[in-house]
């Protein structure tokens, strides 16, 4: 077993899944001969060549929406969009096309798309470098929507995403791209869409994260415990489908849930995690539900960026809130 | 007004508006009317410009900026086309126009500010008519078709220019800008910098047109592609364009054939995708090189003038280096500043968060 970061373990991924799926394609600005501004589609190209890992025109709405028409054609396009930041100008794609293709032709077609892209601050990037668009990627109908932490779950996450039926996005902590190594198995092995991850045993509290904000929500979890607290830390690694019962059964053994996230506050996916919560464990509840999330700011740059970013003091005095009542 | 370039130059057969030749020769009869004093301004201006740049890089390699987005190789295209402009028109400009910003009143220590994270290098002075710099590629051109037709609304004679790349050119923005402003006929500039890549993709994969400019002709305006390393050219076409637009002749584009001699940003490595022979040969065409044979030949240009320049230059990059580091950090409530003029309650509520986390952190 190989210790691989994140880029490599989703170049992995992708090498061992165009070989044995010969319909899968990747497309995007960058991917094949420069390999990905962040390597991620490194040697790709010299591989299975320019015909199945191919550069587009600088283009994202365009490279949605010819994505979705190689997919519904029966090819397993898997789409890099440079930055989270440049997916805006493809959400026409994503929300009228993409997400509706089976609803709309009532199954005749389907379009099994993944789209990959970076996510998150904390790397000191320009402006619109830094965004996480979660939730509004799980407001739309008919996608899944994911987020590992981790190698072993990148490469996971991708094999079955790639495999998935429907129209699956992968947010991908651009923090995490290489500061989390870890051995990741060289066979080939899924991970389930859907399926939160529990990272940490705990007892008196759940900590609910995703992205790299688990990171700092294990950081948190190590500082509490030297104050004795036990903190259980869940990485929710999907949005759509979402694992309630995962959630669930921490939320009634610990009774107290703080829910982490950088994406802007209001209307985040904290927002939706805390309302599963308050609809079904509300009596499991010994305190109400807190979220440390970002502001409703834009993504400041880097000069202002640590006082947007949830880290692990914010996560633990909001523990020790909870703890409080 | 008769044309000199536009509509004469036929982008459709590749031709391109050259005036000075890489050799620094000048085509007499196609000289723009520019005084000597006005000649040497231009070069000064060019020598800053690269002085700047060049920092920008070893700055971001010292760790003291954020990324850097070298324009090397680019500062003709854009000083020249920034500088037949008047003060009121406006300018809206891509990552990689600082050169262009800095001749339209953009200050030099407000670009040092952005590159250090500051928001506040994105705040031009009250009487700068440029947008902060656009960083989603192509999403800009549509604010200077706005801009433009907002002042053919209103009767006044201002015109806007708008600068993107090759790249940009394959993002549906473009050509819905473009053919607004040609629906509207609003007194708009579009200068393509065609720099031959987007990050690691040549030119030849962003269209498969012989130039870009002949693009303008299926949207009903003229186009013209001009050596955009030959400060002469690049004016007079921009002059000529700018002045037919706020004559009430309509938009334009000029495809501005240069070369990006550095890589895409800090965080780029062209040798992965481009030879250094075809980077050497465009340094030979180095736009500032070429100026300065022709600054000479008239007897404008010497090796003492130019050594003060560059000291002069140095001087002025080191006092606004000085004058955006020596800013206090950044202010919490500063991020929560500029979301709406009045805070929302939501607002005010995190603004609080954030103020007593910090304690928090400050108090461990």
């Amino acid at each position: 077993m190989e210790k691989r970061n994140i880029v490599a373990a989703l170049n992995h991924a992708l090498f061992l899944e165009m070989a044995r799926d010969e319909r899968v394609v990747v497309l995007g600005e960058d991917v094949g001969r420069d390999g990905g501004v962040f390597r991620v589609t490194d040697g790709l190209q010299q591989k299975f060549g320019p015909e199945r890992v191919i550069d587009t025109p600088l283009a994202e709405s365009g490279i949605i929406g010819t994505a979705f028409g190689l997919a519904v054609a029966g090819l397993r396009p898997v789409v890099e969009i440079q930055f989270s930041g440049f997916l805006p100008p493809a959400f026409d794609e994503l929300i009228s096309h993409v997400g509706r293709i089976r609803w709309r032709s009532r199954g005749r077609f389907t379009c099994p798309v993944v789209i990959r892209m970076p996510s998150g601050g904390g790397i000191r990037a320009p402006e619109h470098h830094s965004e996480s668009p979660e939730a509004l990627l799980a407001h739309i109908p008919g996608i899944k929507v994911v987020m590992p932490s981790t190698p072993y779950d990148a490469k996971g996450l991708l094999l079955s995403a790639i495999r998935d039926p429907d129209p699956v996005v992968m947010l991908e902590p651009t923090r995490c791209y290489r500061a989390i190594v870890e051995e990741v198995p060289d066979d080939d092995y899924t991970e389930p869409i859907g399926k939160a991850r529990v990272f940490r045993q705990g007892e008196q509290v759940t900590i609910i994260s995703w992205g790299a904000m688990v990171h700092e929500a294990l950081s948190a979890a190590e500082q509490l415990k030297t104050e004795g607290v036990s903190a259980e830390v869940i990485d929710l690694r999907s949005f759509v489908p979402f694992d309630r019962e995962t959630v669930l059964e921490s939320v009634e053994k610990t009774g107290r849930a703080v829910i982490v996230h950088e994406a802007v506050r209001t209307g985040g996916f904290g927002a939706e995690v805390s309302a599963q919560i308050n609809e079904h464990a509300l009596t499991a509840l010994e305190a109400p539900v807190m979220r440390v999330t970002g502001f409703d700011t834009v993504m400041p740059l880097f000069r202002s960026e640590h006082f947007y970013l949830p880290n692990a003091s914010r996560i633990r005095n909001a523990v020790q809130e909870v703890l409080r009542s | 007004m008769t044309s000199r370039f536009l509509e004469r130059c036929d982008p459709l057969k590749g031709e391109m508006v050259q005036i000075l030749d890489p050799q620094g020769v000048c085509d007499e009869a196609a000289r723009p009317g520019l005084s000597d004093e006005e000649l040497r301004k231009l070069y000064r201006q060019m020598v800053l410009s690269r002085l700047i740049d060049r920092k920008g890089f070893s700055l971001q390699r010292q760790g003291r900026i954020g990324t850097y987005a070298q324009f090397e190789g680019q500062e003709a295209a854009q000083i020249g086309s920034a500088y037949a402009l008047r003060k009121d028109d406006w300018m809206v400009p891509s990552y990689r126009d600082g050169a262009a910003m800095l001749v339209h009143g953009y200050p030099l220590a407000k670009f040092f500010m952005y590159l250090m994270g500051n928001e506040e290098g994105n705040r031009m002075p009250d009487d700068v008519r440029c947008l902060p710099f656009a960083i989603v590629v192509g999403s800009q051109p549509m604010h200077a078709v706005g801009l433009a037709w907002a002042a053919k609304m209103r009767r006044e004679s201002s015109v806007a220019i708008t600068y993107f790349g090759d790249g940009a050119t394959s993002q549906g923005d473009v050509h819905e800008a473009m053919n607004f402003a040609s629906v509207f006929q609003v007194p708009c500039v579009f200068i393509c910098e065609n720099n031959q890549f987007a990050i690691s993709m040549p030119r030849c994969r962003q269209s498969a047109t012989r130039t870009l400019a002949q693009r303008a002709i299926g949207y009903g305006m003229p186009g013209v592609v001009v050596d955009g390393n030959d400060l002469l050219a690049v004016y007079a076409v921009t002059r000529e364009a700018a002045e037919r637009a706020r004559a009430g002749g309509g938009p334009a584009m000029i495809e501005a054939v240069t070369y990006r001699l550095g890589a895409h940003t800090t965080s780029d490595d062209p040798t992965r995708y481009r030879e250094d022979a075809e980077v050497a040969e465009w340094r030979k065409k180095d736009p500032i090189e070429r100026f300065r044979r022709f600054l000479e030949a008239r007897g404008l240009w010497t090796r003492e003038w130019e050594e003060a320049l560059r000291q002069e230059g140095s001087a002025q990059v080191e006092a606004a280096l000085e004058a955006a580091e020596k800013l206090p950090p950044a202010e919490p409530d500063e991020i929560f500043r500029y979301t709406f003029q009045e805070p929302t309650p939501q607002l005010r509520a995190q603004s609080q968060t954030l103020r007593e986390a910090l304690r928090s952190e400050r108090g461990k």
